[in-house]
């Protein structure tokens, strides 16, 4: 392929992309303060274009002491996706108390490290759900909440949620149940313990090396792809 | 070799410091979970939360002063630190102290905060905004009656230099600035309350309503920068009430002792009120607050 035809064709990508952006992320032309006109392309512009790369673990004892405090600290994201959020309170509670696990709330992507989809996953809210994702830290984990989450559950039919969550994001436990009690979530979490300090729980760099698989099966589902591919 | 000497035990002071902070955090959280009828965090869970930051393998930076906001509120707490005198009596355990010591502190304790501001609004989140703008507002208000406290015992002391302020309140209870200047103490440890930011201050961080107010966008080690410089910046500001109003320490048992207990009485007051919003807070703060710590002054020049 030349490479003025392969210009022609990414722009014709872009120009189909472009009828789903909103208006203020189109391009457009700003007029600046002394009546110059600047021209803007808001998703180059505005937002961090560059690929994430593989972070590789350290080595040996490092890593392993590493990850004994990553598992003794999971920090949740404070995110409910479905009916499963009704569960997470309560883990708070006196009854249940998480606290003492080294589980705790936080209420941005940035600072938490685990992710809980808890249910079913609406088309719509995939594209939250992607977008947390991307925006919390290497190493990152997924606990899937629910049958939902595993092949859609009581909605397997449904015209507007997600069959199976790992093929959008990869997931670490699956805690099965309709919907799991507190204590299941608990186990689950111990499960998840036991996972990172064996140092098997890789997902954020698989998510990294199999990105464009991920993004295809994203993009399949979600229509009106108005952000950027990977949001920082 | 002075110097070396005085150095090494600076650094062993902040060692002691730190540790004691993030056991004190930890010991803290215990009691709050106690008294929910829970079983609570462990004891070294604050430890184990720095260690998991620091090894956070990715970092996302906004710009330069996203960088230097940590930067800028660990220098001010390791700051405030360097030229507090630790305990009475050793000159060894009293840093860098000067006779003008207690202006310089009370300068460093402003300077992380705008040192934070500047970082945390560069991170561009909406929150964050949000919470510095409430923070310095709230911070302005909460320097007042401290300031007027510090005036009023630079008045009954007639220096400015916190180890004679503790000199003179050697010999007793009944010598503690607590007995001689009630007034500026009540003050003072109302302002206190505002500084630790503990329920009904609590605005700035805000859980629940604006989670969580200035470090939003911070995660790994620039968090972890700031859970160090929380853990020194809280026993040193307990550590300083308790030079000025409660006698000072002779030992590192009755610093440690003391400096909880003053700390605690913001976690007391935290766990009794709910939190004032923004705009309940200040006035507050510039009503009774104030009004006491002009009273210690007056009845000092009268």
């Amino acid at each position: 392929m030349s490479l003025s035809n392969k210009n022609e064709q990414e722009k014709n990508i872009r120009v189909t992309e472009d009828k789903f952006l909103a208006p203020e992320n189109r391009k457009h032309t700003v007029i600046g303060p002394g009546g110059e006109e600047i021209f803007v392309d808001p998703l180059n512009d505005y937002f961090c274009t560059e690929k994430p790369k593989v972070e590789k673990p350290y080595k040996g004892i490092l890593e392993k002491f590493y990850n004994w405090a990553r598992a003794e600290s999971l920090w949740v994201l404070g995110y409910g996706t479905g009916c499963g959020s009704i569960e997470l309170p309560p883990l708070f509670s006196p009854r249940f108390d998480a606290y003492r696990f080294g589980v705790a709330m936080r209420p941005t992507p940035r600072q938490s490290g685990v992710f809980i989809i808890s249910g079913y996953l609406a088309v719509k809210t995939l594209k939250r759900v992607i977008r947390s994702y991307e925006q919390m830290q290497n190493p990152k984990y997924v606990i899937a909440l629910g049958s939902c989450t595993i092949n859609g559950g009581m909605y397997w039919d449904s015209y507007n949620t997600i069959n199976r969550l790992d093929h959008y994001i990869p997931v670490d436990v699956y805690i099965a149940g309709c919907m799991p009690r507190p204590e299941a979530i608990l186990s689950g979490f111990n499960r998840l313990k036991e996972k990172i300090k064996e140092g098997r729980a890789e997902g954020a760099n698989e998510y990294i090396e199999k990105l464009e698989w991920y993004k295809a099966n994203q993009k399949k589902i979600i229509k009106d792809w108005n952000m950027p591919d990977y949001n920082w | 070799m002075e110097l070396v000497k005085k150095i090494g035990f600076v650094l062993l002071g902040l060692f002691i410091i730190l540790n004691w902070g993030l056991i004190m955090s930890g010991i803290i959280r215990k009691i709050i979970a106690r008294l929910g009828m829970r079983r609570g965090i462990k004891v070294f869970q604050p430890y184990i939360n720095l260690i998991k930051n620091y090894s956070i393998r990715s970092q996302i930076s906004h710009g330069v002063m996203f960088y230097l906001g940590p930067v800028f509120r660990l220098s001010g707490g390791i700051g405030i630190f360097l030229f507090m005198p630790l305990i009475h009596g050793s000159e060894l355990w009293s840093n860098f102290s000067f006779t003008g010591d207690l202006i310089l502190i009370a300068y460093f304790a402003f300077f992380g905060m705008l040192g934070m501001a500047l970082g945390a609004g560069e991170g561009g989140h909406p929150y964050s905004a949000i919470g510095i703008s409430r923070g310095l507002a709230q911070f302005t208000a909460i320097e007042l009656p401290l300031t007027l406290a510090i005036i009023s015992i630079a008045i009954q002391y007639n220096t400015l230099s916190i180890s004679e302020i503790v000199a003179a309140q050697q010999g007793g209870i009944q010598n503690w600035t607590l007995v001689t200047n009630p007034f500026a103490t009540v003050a003072a440890m109302i302002s206190f309350l505002g500084a630790m930011g503990h329920s009904p201050f609590s605005v700035v961080m805000a859980p629940q309503e604006i989670p969580i107010g200035p470090p939003t966008e911070y995660h790994g080690t620039f968090l972890g920068i700031l859970q160090t410089n929380r853990a020194i910046l809280h026993v040193i500001e307990a550590v300083l009430y308790m030079n000025l109003f409660f006698g000072g320490a002779t030992n590192w048992g009755i610093l440690i002792l003391k400096s909880f207990l003053v700390y605690f009485w913001s976690v007391f007051v935290g766990m009794v009120f709910p939190r004032f919003r923004v705009d309940q807070s200040i006035p507050w703060l510039l009503k009774l607050p104030v009004l006491i710590g002009i009273i210690a002054i007056a009845l000092l020049i009268i």
